[in-house]
């Protein structure tokens, strides 16, 4: 079996492992590819497209489609980014994400894509949809108004054995994060602030309580390098 | 009890005019003069526009989101209300604040006097002052002065300039940082970051020193004028230091009549309303505050901003600015301190007293220690921040459940407090130029004049910002329309 086999991104020359995806394989190489639902430690699942690619001009999920021998795979191209951007401004709209007064602002995975690929309007009207605040655990706080659906807070409580976040709902008002409890609020589930799922929220869903701000400008982890150079480089050590 | 000129007996006929919106002052506010057929004044009344939705919009939120979310009420002074609510947080938590995170906060917040305060005369005011209330419209502003006096602008842009490096350093951005969070700070001063500032402060306090001489200038050069214009008596409020001296970032609030007797003093502000109403008029959205004891507005009104604290402290701390406070309040036997102009003098004395105490901050190590947030004590329910912003007395007051989430708000900006003498202000005006007179441009520019010296920016009391241009119209008694100006956001002017 050979072990070192390549394909070509955006003309570079991409070494993979067999089994390995198109998305790691460009990250462990130094190449950056969007994402949002992605999370190194997760099956992937394919939900946000932010990783969509064009395989032999094919559109695919970076994510989840395995690497191939020879494949022409085009990644930033004006075409792709541009579609990426739309992406991101229906995720934009369709919830309530005021940045200016978010404590997740210049560390969330969210913004810091948008600023990657230059999102400067939200473009679509917003929605603006009525997402109380759950505050009811004593450490953690969930504002469901930022929530991209990316379900990885489910992902994460199945780690730890739990089925505190559940996807459910439909269409595109209707799907949502349930709270696996008769209330429906965090307080009430078996969640525990040391759980996985309380770290993974890419947004500003799940936070820590009364710690919101303690980062000052300058910190925070993007103002170190934009979201494509940060990715690859954990991706590399 | 109806004040003079604020309700007119026959309204219906009467000429209207309406100044709207205001120019140089951001938010939007209207002056509206009815006349009779001699063009005598009947009525004259300051509308402000005051939208309440924030207090709604904070309803629901984290408490500690407060003090970076009520940034966005101004574009000109956010840093007064980011430390009035962080210092509001600050008793929910019951924390006492580590030395160095008071120290930094009081270096963002005189950061920010010097900021506004540069903004506020230079550029807004100082216009209408070196070039006259009635100059052509095209010269009332800072392009013209940068024209024609430039080094008088090069000097308030390099206030302005050096009040904002200090915010960037203490808050992390120029405008809407984050540096207050309850408890403390979230970043202390490097040695570095201080010496940086340590390098142009004296340059700073010598251009404030000129500042304020160019404003006693003025005053001496046309005593009679700026003595009488927009003149009263007024009770007035402040905070004051622990020993009575000036006290931007906190105290316990001061109050004197108008015949010079003392209301209250050192009051404990997190139950202001022992000591403070607000009240409505029918006329008005904004509400008109007043001191308790007084019994309503129309007598309980008062002064709150630079005028305010300069005569109602018992000194000032730094030196060059106290020796200018004395100056000041013997000026022509205290003429100047019920000026509505002296506002503008009193707001560059403290200008200086801002620069000195940033000079004397930048010199102290405990902007650099490690400790600067205080360990959260017992939890309240209440809190109250009170700050003396730039243009006044800011009250900011919440309730936070024990899920730590905002369940009310209210908040009373320098604006509000400050209604009432406005209305006033614009009253002497009217009496006093415009009575018997045609209407011209030059001459509603006075009523402009009296409004800015208290306040550039009625965006705190409205929540909204935006420079418009000026519209004046007039009517008859029918309601048609007689006349229409227009001033654009240039400058110029328009008859339509
Ligand atoms: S709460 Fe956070 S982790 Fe969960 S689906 Fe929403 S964005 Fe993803
Ligand atoms: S990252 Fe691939 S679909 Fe979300």
């Amino acid at each position: 079996m050979s072990e070192k086999t390549t394909f070509w991104l955006d003309g570079a020359e991409i070494p993979f492992t067999a089994g390995q995806t198109l998305l790691e394989a460009a990250r462990r190489a130094g190449h950056y590819i969007p994402h949002l639902c992605w999370h190194p430690d997760y099956k992937p699942h394919g939900s946000c497209k932010l990783c969509t690619v064009k395989v032999d001009g094919r559109f695919v999920s970076a994510c989840t489609t395995l690497a191939q021998a020879g494949a022409h795979v085009e990644n930033r191209t004006a075409e792709l980014d541009d579609m990426r951007r739309t992406l991101l401004q229906l995720l934009f709209v369709e919830g309530n994400h005021f940045c200016p007064s978010c404590e997740k602002s210049g560390q969330c995975l969210l913004q810091a894509t948008a600023y990657e690929l230059g999102m400067m309007s939200p473009h679509f009207d917003h929605f603006f949809p009525n997402r109380p605040v759950d505050a009811s655990h004593p450490e953690v706080m969930l504002d469901f108004n930022r929530c991209i659906l990316c379900s990885l807070c489910e992902q994460a409580a199945k780690r730890d054995g739990k089925f505190t976040f559940v996807m459910g709902g439909r269409g595109m008002r209707g799907r949502r994060v349930i709270l696996n409890s008769e209330s429906g609020r965090l307080a009430d589930t078996d969640f525990s602030s040391t759980d996985h799922a309380a770290h993974v929220c890419p947004v500003g869903v799940i936070l820590k309580k009364r710690v919101g701000f303690a980062v000052p400008y300058g910190q925070r982890r993007y103002d170190q390098a934009p979201v494509s150079l940060l990715d690859v480089a954990e991706a590399i050590k | 009890m109806a004040l003079p000129l604020e309700t007119a007996p026959h309204p219906e006929t009467l000429k209207r005019v309406a100044i709207d919106p205001l120019t140089r002052v951001e938010g939007h506010g209207k002056v509206t003069l009815l006349l009779d057929a001699d063009n005598r004044v009947q009525q004259a009344r300051l509308h402000i526009v005051e939208f309440r939705g924030f207090e709604k919009f904070i309803e629901g939120r984290p408490f500690w989101e407060v003090p970076v979310a009520v940034e966005r009420l101004c574009g000109i002074c956010p840093v007064s209300h980011h430390l009035a609510a962080a210092k509001a947080m600050d008793q929910v938590i019951g924390t006492t604040l580590p030395p160095g995170a008071e120290k930094i906060r009081r270096l963002m917040h005189y950061g920010q006097i010097l900021q506004s305060h540069a903004l506020h005369f230079f550029y807004l005011a100082s216009p209408d002052l070196l070039f006259g209330f009635d100059a052509e419209p095209q010269k009332r502003n800072i392009v013209a002065l940068s024209a024609l006096q430039p080094e008088i602008a090069r000097k308030g842009i390099q206030i302005r300039k050096y009040g904002q490096e200090v915010i960037r350093l203490t808050a992390g951005k120029r405008i809407h940082g984050t540096g207050a969070i309850p408890g403390g700070v979230n970043k202390a001063l490097t040695p570095e970051e201080r010496s940086f500032l340590r390098k142009d402060i004296y340059a700073i306090i010598a251009a404030c020193r000129e500042a304020v001489e160019l404003v006693k200038r003025l005053f001496e050069e046309n005593r009679a004028h700026y003595e009488a214009f927009a003149s009263f008596r007024a009770h007035a409020m402040c905070l004051v230091a622990a020993d009575g001296a000036l006290d931007l970032y906190h105290g316990g609030l001061r109050a004197r009549l108008a015949d010079g007797a003392l209301l209250f003093d050192h009051f404990d502000y997190s139950h202001y309303w022992d000591v403070i109403l607000e009240d409505v008029k029918p006329w008005s959205y904004m509400k008109f505050p007043f001191l308790r004891a007084l019994g309503d507005c129309d007598r309980g009104w008062y002064r709150v901003g630079p005028l305010a604290r300069l005569t109602l402290c018992d000194y000032i701390p730094t030196p060059f600015a106290e020796h200018e406070r004395k100056e000041f309040l013997a000026f022509d036997e205290g003429a100047a301190c019920h000026a509505t102009l002296g506002y503008h003098w009193a707001r560059m004395i403290e200008m200086l007293f801002a620069a000195e105490t940033i000079k004397e901050l930048l010199h102290d190590d405990d902007l650099s220690r490690a400790d600067h947030v205080g360990l959260a004590g017992e939890r309240r329910e209440r809190g109250v921040g009170v700050i003396e912003a730039p243009r006044g007395t800011l009250i900011h007051h919440y309730r936070v459940d024990e899920n730590d989430q905002v369940i009310r708000a209210n908040l009373i900006v320098s604006t509000t407090h400050n209604n009432q003498a406005m209305n006033e202000a614009i009253r002497r005006v009217a009496q006093q130029y415009l009575d018997g007179n045609e209407l011209t441009e030059g001459l509603l520019n006075h009523i402009e004049v009296a409004i800015r010296a208290f306040d550039p920016c009625l965006s705190c009391a409205t929540h909204a910002l935006g420079k418009m241009p000026l519209i004046v119209e007039l009517f008859d008694a029918e309601g048609r329309p007689l006349d229409r100006l227009v001033r654009g956001a240039d400058g110029r002017c328009q008859r339509a």
